[in-house]
Parts: C-alpha cells; structure tokens; sequence
C-alpha cells in the first residue's frame, strides 16, 4: 500500500493517457448514451445537464437487476465534467437518497499522445462503514476472495 | 520527529495508553475483545450468547473499550454492532482498494472506447 492511502482514505485519484484527442474523450463523458456504453450502464435517451439526475439500468454481467443514478455537477466542455452518486448502491431494497454520497470529477489536459484524463472520486469518509462493507459482498468482490481462495488452497497442496 | 516533545503530547499520549492498558487489563473484555477479532461485528446479544456474563456487564465492557478507542458502535437498522478500531481501518483501507480497482477496469473501457 502506498503511503498516500495510509494518510488519505477520503479519495481516489486515477489518471491515464488516452490516445484520442480532446473533443472525443469529451464526447465520450458528456454524451449519456456513450457513457453509458463503456461505463456499463443503460444511459440511451437521456442527456446530460448541469443539475440533472440520470437514471439507467447497469449492463455490467451480473449488476442487471441493479439500477445507477447519478445527478450531473459540472460540465465545462473539453475540460471538466463532474457527478455525484451512491457508490455502493447495491441493494435495491435499500434507499439510499437519505445517504452521502462522493463526487466523482474528470478532468481533460492536453497530452504528447492525446489526453491526459485524471479522475477523482472523493467523499469516501462520510460513507456509513456498512455500506462499504455491502461491497465486499458485490459480485467482483466476491470472485477476487475465490480466486484468493482457490490460491491459498492450492499453494497448501 | 521532534526529539524534545512537547509536555503537553506526552502527557495526553501517556494517558490514552493508560486508558487503552486500563480497558484491555480485564480478562472478560479482553474476551470480548478476541471476540470481535475473531467473528467481525457482532451485537451486544450475540456477545452475550454462550458467555456467563450479562448483558448489562457487556454493555458496560463495551464502552469502557469504546473510550479507549479499541471498538467503535454503529447502528445497521435497528441494530447496534461493535467492531473493533483495527478492522475499520483495515476495511476501509480495502474498501479503497477495491473502488481504485474498479476504476482500473472502468477507465480501461473507456480507453478502448475512445482509441478504437
């Protein structure tokens, strides 16, 4: 674990290089319906707004039964699109409405190879420590300790 | 790191250890305590289950390892658990860990979505 996770537990930062310029990684955030294709999630016939909440079926293999909402923050074309949601509604029993939820910011700058993509998701620590522990129990979740699983066993034979 | 200390912080760090060598110096809440790290979140009635102490004592225990920072209460709906301090840290330390991955294989989407 790096250091930086030891002292911050409230956010996660990403960044990656993608190989396509600007104007396309932006159509691919502000554009619902293409979110929604490489996010996993049903976003077709919606847009989004500064101040819209979107509402979608997640397509990702075993999340079908669940559904994602997402209220749009900001959108400053080529530059910054931000939303806020419930990271781990997993229960669709649950209402979750009443909860904190994170901001998850993208933010575009111009790379050698294209763009340069950094994305922050923060507000973890006003996160209720049951619903993060409802994660674990999510599908992936639940494959890794297997896979864990199945190592250890197998290391012991 | 400072090499003189101030007063003050040594003062409040000697305290916090009595207080945590304090709440761990009994033998039933160091029982509890084994429990909790053994079988996660528990209530205060699956503490009491298959032990002879009361309720009551439990309860009691509880807090006295709660102001010692050992665990920590939380409501999960109408129920109260106890876990131990250690495991919250390390679970939100996974839990952290699991969303980065996530983000992993959703910005990997992405990439391909974009560079096709």
């Amino acid at each position: 674990m790096s250091a930086d996770a030891a002292v911050n537990m409230d956010r996660i930062e990403k960044r990656i290089v993608l190989r396509a310029p600007r104007a396309r990684v932006w159509r691919a955030l502000s554009n619902a319906a293409e979110f929604g294709s490489w996010f996993g999630v049903d976003f077709s016939g919606a847009s989004f707004a500064p101040g819209a909440t979107v509402r979608g079926r997640i397509t990702y293999p075993g999340c079908e039964h669940l559904t994602m909402e997402i209220v749009i923050d900001r959108m400053e074309p080529e530059r910054l699109f931000s939303y806020r949601w419930h990271p781990n509604a997993v229960d669709p029993k649950v209402d979750y409405s009443k909860e904190p939820t994170t901001l998850v910011v993208f933010e575009l700058q111009d790379a050698a190879e294209g763009t340069l993509l950094t994305v922050v998701e923060s507000g973890f620590d006003r996160i209720p420590i049951d619903r993060r522990a409802e994660a674990f129990r999510s599908n992936d979740q639940g494959w890794a300790e297997q896979v864990r699983n199945i190592d250890r066993y197998v290391a012991r034979a | 790191m400072s090499l003189a200390p101030s007063r003050r912080a040594d003062r409040a760090d000697v305290g916090a250890s009595a207080l945590l060598f304090a709440a761990l110096g009994d033998p039933k809440r160091l029982q509890v305590v084994v429990r909790l790290c053994r079988d996660g979140p528990l209530s205060i009635a699956r503490l009491t289950e298959g032990s002879e102490v009361t309720r009551q004592a439990i309860a009691k225990h509880l807090h006295v390892l709660a102001r010692a920072g050992v665990v920590r209460g939380y409501r999960r709906g109408r129920e109260r658990l106890w876990e131990l301090e250690a495991r919250r840290l390390e679970m939100a330390r996974e839990y952290l860990g699991f969303v980065s991955k996530r983000w992993d294989d959703t910005l990997e989407r992405l990439k391909s979505a974009v560079e096709r």
